[in-house]
């Protein structure tokens, strides 16, 4: 057993996210919106909902609101930032992987869904369900 | 004469049984409170199961050789100590199955389907566990019974005077859970027994949080069924029982069907062994069986009247602290017997947030809806950390939860 392994999140290191949680960017709802979608993991009752505008084929504006944990919350300000100005193709690309990296802290896997809820619902706005990633938790 | 509180030294003994919580999390000392999902278990079940598999194991029933006889017979044996530990006539009403789901299930199914029709009802109360609410649901759709929910009042206990109005001729089956894995209230259930017998209606129990805390005589109690889990009460997983009058299993037609489960099969049909075996089909989990037996001894040992009797303690101690701890917000405990179990919220953190907070410093605690949403809807709590105690727990360890709420409350509100 891996006794050193963090299990879960250091809460020294969520300091960086409990400043997106208190002071979350990109908060709101855009109406009328070119693409939107809401979703939620039902265990932990954590709801996200993402809309955006594009001109051009690249994301001109973008909103998220929801409820929930800091890491679900955060999570949505940090894409939400990172896809602002971004190619709508380039946001196809972004895997599991580039989320988490940009959240900085180490996730441990039992908050990986709330990590990981935005991108999903991020790729269901635009796609529908192709390319979400959620395959990968089969 | 013998001591009906456990002393600080004999708690101290019992954790020496128990090798988990010697563990450390993040370098720090274990501190378990997540007993209402499961709990830990002493040395003496895990040894019995491994002693068993190295010395006995053998499929059990209708083999010749000495293997499959021992193992027969530790698995029957199983049952009588379930059923002495629980007041049951005889070891014929003990049906061994996975949990105290399974059992439900079976109750739903095959008592239900046997017994219900159309215009029957079913009355269960808003604290029941999802799996004492999906199966009579899935009933209701399938031949149209009725089934309708006792709610709680705003203390937390059930509404006994709406109950009395639930309860009908109509009523065919009381489905209540002893105590709430979400509010930890132990609810009255002599009083819904009687109300139960009033109209004739069977009563059923869900022991899963109660029978690991409270002395239960099913016969005395007069209840017509009752279900457990091993695993909530220092048991393997993958066993429970339910405990049925012999005359009602007699009755009730077999829920799932195979081997073992029969007397005789020709093409053109079957009949059933004799109980509980009729509804035990296929190979069951007698590993498990043994380990239980081993469970239910050793909380015998120690007595569970004394076990109650410490939990209580312990119930009263958390319960002052959390009043005078103005940024917790907790559910319940207000009227009434509870077992020493919690649920309540950082006020503004979100449950899962405060766990991952908690179990940074080696404490265990369940946060989510404790597949209990219609209660959780009826409080109009969305979520919510739970901290359940056992026997092993400690003041130690529910100091040590204090404080580092108190930290957690100062990181995330700051």
């Amino acid at each position: 057993m891996e006794e050193n392994k963090p299990l879960d999140i250091d809460p020294l290191m969520m300091e960086f996210l409990l400043d997106h949680y208190k002071h979350p960017h990109n908060y709101g709802e855009l109406e009328p919106a070119e693409m939107s979608y809401e979703d939620g993991n039902p265990s932990c009752g954590d709801q996200i909902k993402i809309s955006l505008n594009t001109k051009n084929g690249i994301v001109d504006e973008i909103k998220f609101k929801g409820k929930g944990c800091i890491v679900s919350q955060s999570a949505a300000s940090i894409l939400t930032d990172m896809v602002k100005g971004k190619k709508i193709e380039d946001i196809k690309t972004i895997s599991r992987e580039e989320m988490l990296e940009n959240l900085i802290i180490p996730i441990g896997p039992m908050r990986l869904k709330c990590a990981l809820l935005a991108l999903k619902v991020l790729k269901r706005a635009i796609w529908g369900k192709q390319f979400d990633g959620d395959d990968e938790d089969e | 004469m013998e001591q009906l509180q456990l002393s600080q030294s004999e708690i101290e003994k019992i954790r020496e049984d128990f090798p988990i919580l010697n563990r450390k999390i993040n370098d720090k000392q274990l501190i378990y409170l997540d007993n209402a999902a499961t709990t830990q278990k002493p040395l003496s079940v895990i040894e019995s199961m491994s002693e068993f598999l190295k010395k006995s194991n053998a499929n059990i029933h209708r083999a010749i050789h000495i293997l499959s006889y021992e193992a027969t017979l530790a698995y029957e044996n199983a049952h009588k100590i379930v059923a002495k530990f629980i007041g049951a006539k005889s070891f014929r009403e003990i049906v061994f199955v996975r949990n105290a789901t399974e059992a439900l299930n079976l109750i739903a199914h095959s008592f239900g389907e046997r017994f219900l029709t159309s215009s029957d009802e079913v009355v269960l109360t808003i604290m029941e566990h999802h799996s004492n609410i999906v199966p009579w649901l899935i009933l209701r759709d399938k031949i149209g019974i009725k089934v309708k929910f006792i709610k709680t009042k705003e203390d937390g206990t059930l509404d006994y005077d709406e109950a009395e109005k639930l309860i009908t001729k109509r009523t065919k089956l009381l489905g209540v859970i002893q105590a709430s894995n979400v509010l930890g209230t132990v609810n009255n259930i002599l009083r819904l027994r009687d109300l139960a017998k009033s109209v004739n209606a069977k009563f059923l129990v869900d022991g899963a949080q109660s029978l690991p805390h409270i002395p239960i005589n099913v016969s005395d109690l007069g209840c017509d069924f009752f279900v457990a889990s091993a695993h909530k009460m220092v048991g393997p997983t993958g066993i429970g029982f339910l405990y049925a009058k012999r005359e009602l299993l007699e009755e009730m037609p077999p829920f799932l069907t195979g081997g073992d489960m029969i007397r005789e099969v020709t093409v053109d049909g079957a009949t059933w062994n004799e109980l509980p075996f009729k509804f035990e089909a296929g190979t069951p989990a007698f590993t498990e069986a043994v380990g239980f037996a081993e469970a239910i001894k050793y909380l015998q040992n120690i007595k569970i009247e004394r076990i109650l009797n410490y939990e209580k303690t312990l119930e009263k101690y958390i319960l002052e602290k959390l009043k005078t701890m103005s940024f917790i917000e907790f559910y319940g405990h207000q009227k009434g017997e509870h077992l020493a179990l919690f649920s309540f919220n950082i006020k503004g953190v979100h449950p899962h947030d405060a766990a991952s907070f908690l179990n940074s410093f080696g404490i265990a605690v369940r946060s989510g809806n404790h597949c209990a949403q219609p209660l959780m809807n009826h409080l109009k709590i969305e979520n919510a950390l739970r901290a359940s105690f056992y026997f092993y727990n400690t003041n130690n360890e529910a100091e040590k939860l204090f404080s580092t709420l108190e930290e957690a409350n100062k990181f995330f509100n700051r």
